[in-house]
């Protein structure tokens, strides 16, 4: 279990304002890592840094041996490392397949390939199947969130970063996406969790750490961290 | 007769101002942006072609495709050195520089080619198509300008909307950040776009001059003001809506010159464009977007 992911110092500044003032963590192969705080902790804001959506100001950030602090954001998914960003982000005017095929977009192993791996992605969210000719806007939220994690897997990512997955869906489609979630990291790919539901989060993860106005609080094992008396007044509703 | 004569050529002018309505429409679905100079690269591709025709002599087809190499280069070569260091400029800026370049390849024309107006040998040698026993005559070029722009206009939908680059282009257009993490080089598209746009627009110059023979610097101004209006009309970003519009502008054009006054013709088209935009502010395909409050 090597370190697939490691953040060292990071600091993101929109303008004038520090929105991540050095933090520093690291996700090994394998694991579901979580990242948790309030709304406007910073936690989009380190995924988008990571994906290289944002510059940051200062820091190294490390995947797989290559370093990304540089990189650009479009090539950084043949890496193998790939988000599924907040609000889903499907576009709403391709058809569900069409929206899949953007996800394979790097790919150069050939059509057959990518086939195989439409009916993989369609096994494991079978709602996609039935609407994969419906463009995309005309889902719910809750296709919408299986779409955007299907595009991603259509990459064959090592590695997956999730932008508050549950946001906006009901407790019944928040527990589908989780299960999905947990699945697809059995299945071998690593993941890195960023929640709003700090409940859920520490159900499914390994580690986790937690975020507060751009630095990082606390960290550790996720269960200890889910009983921990801190983290459950701030986080976990007492 | 007269009224189908009329249609005809309508419809064989708007068949160009949709063709250059495809750039403007693409460039703004893509880049977020006026491109105020597209209607100067018409010009260019004019220019091009007649050198290569009447001053060196070669066949039309050389003429057209060098004018097609030529604007393509052009077009991309405006978009890195003048729009991409506007990437994240307010928009405002970025529109006063494509009008600062829209001046630049004018008075670059008027510089190299001079004032007086070139005549423009029609690169159509087709013989005019006479139809009920003579009373309906349609010019060659009225021919294969709707032709090829029809080629254009089927040939472009089927590679955006078929093919994998195509809907790489529309991912862009409706999420920059999202296309980014999909691998798909934003800045690359953008540069395609405007390839593709200022190819058309060579076409559109070398029909344009074909039907209308007099070449200057300012040539392609008027219908690149049309083209635009032409976009908007359809609904600007909407591909199947910069056809329709520049047809139906086209049309509305030519009617309006026979039946009512050739000095107001452009003026009607103006108020046309007033009026759908006073009752569908988007255009006539144009998503209608709420603001979100």
């Amino acid at each position: 279990m090597g370190t697939m992911l490691s953040v060292r110092d990071l600091h993101v500044s929109y303008g004038a304002i520090k929105a991540i003032k050095g933090i520093s963590f690291d996700v090994n192969e394998g694991e579901i890592v979580t990242l948790i705080g309030a709304n406007g902790a910073g936690k989009t804001t380190t995924l988008h840094a990571i994906s290289r959506l944002l510059h940051a100001e200062s820091g190294e950030i490390e995947f797989c041996g290559h370093s990304l602090t540089h990189m650009e954001a479009y090539k950084i998914i043949k890496l193998g490392l790939t988000q599924v960003p907040e609000g889903r982000r499907v576009f709403a005017n391709l058809t569900v397949q069409q929206n899949l095929e953007m996800g394979a977009y790097t790919r150069t192993d050939g059509p057959d390939a990518i086939a195989a791996d439409y009916e993989m992605v369609f096994e494991r969210l079978p709602r996609l199947k039935e609407r994969r000719r419906q463009t995309a806007g005309t889902l719910s939220g809750g296709e919408q969130q299986m779409l955007a994690i299907g595009r991603a897997l259509m990459c064959r990512p090592k590695m997956l970063l999730l932008d508050e997955p549950s946001m906006g869906l009901s407790p019944l489609l928040v527990q589908e996406i989780f299960h999905i979630i947990q699945d697809i990291n059995k299945d071998g790919v690593t993941v890195l969790l960023v929640e709003q539901n700090a409940k859920k989060a520490l159900e499914i993860a390994n580690r986790a750490y937690v975020l507060e106005t751009g630095t990082i609080a606390m960290s550790g094992n996720a269960q200890e961290l889910a009983n921990d008396p801190k983290v459950r007044a701030a986080y976990l509703g007492g | 007769m007269e009224f189908l004569s009329n249609l005809v050529n309508g419809i064989s002018l708007g068949s160009v101002y949709a063709v250059i309505a495809l750039g403007y429409t693409m460039v703004y679905g893509i880049a977020r942006m006026l491109n105020f100079a597209h209607g100067d690269i018409i010009m260019v591709g004019g220019y091009i072609c007649f050198i290569v025709m009447t001053s060196l002599g070669l066949p039309s087809i050389v003429g057209i495709l060098a004018a097609v190499v030529v604007c393509t280069i052009l077009g991309i070569t405006i978009e890195r050195v003048a729009y991409k260091p506007l990437r994240s400029a307010p928009s405002l800026a970025v529109l006063i520089t494509a009008i600062g370049v829209s001046y630049l390849l004018q008075n670059l024309a008027l510089l190299i080619w001079g004032s007086d107006p070139k005549s423009f040998t029609s690169v159509v040698s087709m013989e005019p198509l006479r139809l009920f026993d003579g009373s309906l005559v349609i010019t060659g070029e009225t021919i294969v300008t709707i032709v090829v722009s029809a080629i254009i206009m089927a040939a472009l939908t089927l590679f955006v909307n078929r093919t994998k680059v195509g809907h790489a282009m529309l991912a862009v257009s409706e999420d920059k950040g999202a296309a980014q993490l999909m691998g798909i080089n934003v800045n690359a598209t953008i540069s395609l776009t405007f390839a593709i746009g200022s190819a058309l627009a060579a076409v559109a110059g070398v029909l344009l001059c074909s039907a209308q023979p007099s070449l200057l610097p300012t040539t392609g101004a008027m219908p690149g003001i049309k083209a635009f209006v032409a976009a908007v009309f359809g609904g600007i970003g909407s591909i199947p809506g910069a056809m329709i519009g520049g047809v139906l502008l086209g049309i509305i054009e030519i009617l309006s010159k026979y039946y009512i006054s050739s000095q107001i013709s452009d003026a009607i088209v103006f108020a046309v464009l007033i009026v759908v935009l006073l009752v569908r502010p988007a255009g006539i395909l144009g998503k209608q977007i709420r603001e979100k409050v």
